[in-house]
């Protein structure tokens, strides 16, 4: 137990004398989540949309104040003529633009209804999409509102909501895919890399000829690592609660434990990949292209595992993070407990024995 | 009981195909607080011995022993008792002198006061410095610091790989001073060096060439067994004088030696015979009988193995 402590000590002093990297490995979760959660948004906010009204009158310029009122919009030029849409979108900054018929007005009065064309930018598909349907959805309720007092005799409307992301909020996604990136990030590759460096720096050559155990070292390394974790879980957390306002409706402990889970997931997964490689350098390579692409490209959290082909659906299920992205999003955004997650949280606790004793097994006691 | 035991001792790298051998057979003991160097140039198999003495490698042939316990069956034992410094600085570079050595202590199920007394004369050399990264430490520094860290746990057996190995002059004769201090205390050394001139300081050495062992013997039987004359030789044009000396009929071997060239003579030939074949084409050579040392031993071994 001596030896432990003394080893964990000394894994102390590694991280706490290395200044840069500490600052990177705390300050990481912060800018990634200021990143997701302000600059790599798809989500629609006062896009630039411009207006080609040919009619001009009471009831195009209300809806023109609709959309501009709303946030989704900012109205920022009037068009004059068709030409002018191609130009526009060629600029770049506009992503809409929305065209009144002539008669607009007289046409609803005499033939009960018109038309607006909506012209987008679908160079960002899914942007396009948005858009087209935040406007139809401002429109419509222009169009309930003029009609308030008309009784209509057969209409079928549909109503829909959008349950627990009513305002469909990137950061309810992210965050879960963010805690589980960094948590990867830190614990895989950083775990990997202490081990991969006592064995380039020949300090393992000398620990290896020393009564202590194998494992101890080994454990020893990731204890800090799991504490580092600890912090960016709660740095994490805090953000997202306070500054990008996603709620924990679940319980915060098991949320807390279930994270504290993933990251003996990944520190075991570092283990493994440290003694297979014998340099840093390889270390780094296989923890990122390895690990961290699958954990941002199948988990779920960047792309929808539904919409993949089925070779890729099944090779998801190997991959540890999209069963975390998949806890932390029921117990964070849904609220659930641990009776709807426990068949997840299985595969996690099975997973992480597994390579564990995978990585106990391929330890090796000598030099070659 | 002797100290280490190497029978046979054999180690491929490589596959089946290609592969080379870095140990062929290699046999010798060390006694108990005996003081053994093994002598050879880079890549002759010193540290692949090194590292299945202390357990790190597996031979691929032969067995061997340190302290009556078998290098492969009973490697936890071995890994108790010994003391290992490795050619390269292995220590934590970001740990300071005083952190480094309590490190050592601890995980060798000891402390620094328990064997102060061995490493004193070591230690408080470094300790003025024991605030310092071990990282910025000079280079002879760094070795003392290892040597107190290899000894912290009192080995029965200490195993040293080049220790003096890119160390100043002043520090490498230091170094085997403290050798000779450990000695005392009844510490079994084994220390290789690709330093000729180091073997004289061991109390036997082993001299290994491309994973054979040449010789093994007292550095003073060494030199009392080359058995021939040797002649150092000089002149203006070196270059030349080699040629011509390969030549001369009373010539066994030549070889450039530092500032001179050192000429093996026939039995049959003698220094005046030298002088005299010099005469006519080398006027301003110089040619005086010198005592052989470890190097002109290891060249004849090498040439007749």
């Amino acid at each position: 137990m001596k030896q432990f402590i003394s080893f964990v000590k000394k894994e102390f002093y590694h991280i706490g004398r290395d200044r840069r990297t500490l600052f990177i490995l705390l300050v990481m979760p912060i800018v990634q989540i200021i990143i997701f959660g302000f600059a790599l948004t798809n989500e629609v906010k006062n896009s630039s949309i411009a207006v080609l009204d040919q009619a001009n009158d009471v009831g195009t310029r209300s809806i023109i104040a609709e959309l501009d009122a709303s946030n989704y919009f900012t109205v920022q030029k009037n068009l004059n003529s068709y030409k002018e849409v191609e130009s526009e979108f060629k600029k770049g900054k506009i992503k809409m633009v929305i065209v009144f018929p002539q008669n607009f007005a007289t046409d609803i009065k005499h033939f009960n209804k018109a038309q607006i064309q909506f012209i987008t930018d679908a160079s960002d598909p899914n942007l396009a999409n948005t858009m087209n349907s935040y406007a139809s959805n401002i429109i419509m309720d222009y169009q309930n509102r003029i009609n308030q007092d008309l009784k209509l005799p057969y209409r079928i409307k549909t109503e829909y909501r959008m349950l627990y992301n009513a305002q469909l909020k990137g950061a309810y996604s992210f965050v879960p895919g963010v805690m589980s990136m960094v948590l990867m990030l830190i614990c895989t590759m950083m775990t990997a890399i202490t081990i991969v460096k006592e064995k380039e720096l020949g300090t393992m050559e000398v620990m290896l000829v020393s009564p202590v155990q194998p494992l101890k070292i080994v454990i020893a390394k990731a204890v800090p690592y799991l504490l580092l974790s600890t912090i960016n879980i709660t740095t994490i957390l805090l953000l997202s609660v306070f500054v990008l306002d996603v709620p924990i409706n679940g319980s915060i402990i098991l949320l807390v434990s279930e994270a504290i889970l993933f990251t003996l997931t990944s520190l075991a997964l570092g283990l493994l990949i440290s003694t297979v490689t014998d340099s840093q350098q390889t270390a780094m390579f296989i923890s990122l292209t390895g690990m961290f692409l699958p954990t941002v490209m199948l988990s779920g959290f960047m792309f929808p595992i539904e919409n993949m082909p089925l070779p890729l659906q099944i090779i998801s299920n190997i991959v540890p993070a999209k069963w975390f992205y998949f806890i932390v999003k029921s117990v964070m955004i849904k609220g659930v407990g641990l009776a709807s997650v426990w068949r997840e949280t299985l595969i996690l606790v099975a997973m992480t024995g597994f390579f564990l004793l995978l990585s106990i097994k391929k330890f090796k006691i000598r030099l070659a | 009981m002797k100290a280490v035991l190497a029978e046979n001792l054999v180690k491929r790298y490589g596959d089946k195909r290609s592969h080379t051998e870095a140990l062929k057979e290699v046999s010798f003991e060390v006694k108990q607080g005996e003081l053994f160097g093994i002598i050879g140039p880079d890549g002759a198999g010193k540290t692949s011995l090194f590292r299945i003495l202390t357990t790190l490698l597996l031979p691929d042939g032969g067995n061997a022993t340190v302290d009556g316990y078998d290098v492969v069956k009973d490697f936890k034992s071995i890994r108790k008792r010994v003391g290992y410094m490795p050619g390269r600085f292995s220590l934590y570079q970001d740990l300071s002198v005083a952190e480094n050595l309590e490190f050592f202590a601890t995980i060798f199920e000891t402390s620094i006061e328990e064997n102060y007394e061995l490493i004193k004369d070591i230690y408080s050399q470094i300790e003025p410095f024991k605030d310092r990264k071990a990282g910025k430490l000079s280079g002879g520094m760094k070795q003392k610091l290892a040597l107190s860290c290899a000894l912290i746990h009192r080995p029965s057996v200490l195993f040293l790989d080049e220790p003096t190995t890119g160390v100043d002059a002043v520090s490498r004769m230091e170094f085997w001073d403290m050798l000779q201090g450990l000695k005392k205390q009844g510490i079994t050394i084994l220390v290789s060096t690709p330093y000729m001139d180091e073997a004289s300081l061991c109390d036997r050495v082993a001299l290994i060439q491309t994973g054979n062992i040449l010789s093994i013997n007292s550095p003073e039987n060494i030199i009392s067994n080359f058995g021939r004359s040797l002649v150092a030789v000089r002149s203006n044009k070196m270059f030349d004088l080699l040629k011509d000396l390969k030549y001369f009929e009373g010539t066994e071997d030549v070889y450039a030696f530092g500032e001179y060239h050192h000429l093996v003579l026939k039995n049959s030939s003698s220094l005046a015979e030298v002088k005299e074949f010099l005469s006519a084409r080398h006027f301003d050579s110089e040619a005086t009988m010198v005592t052989p040392g470890i190097e002109d031993c290891f060249i004849a071994l090498m040439k007749s193995s």
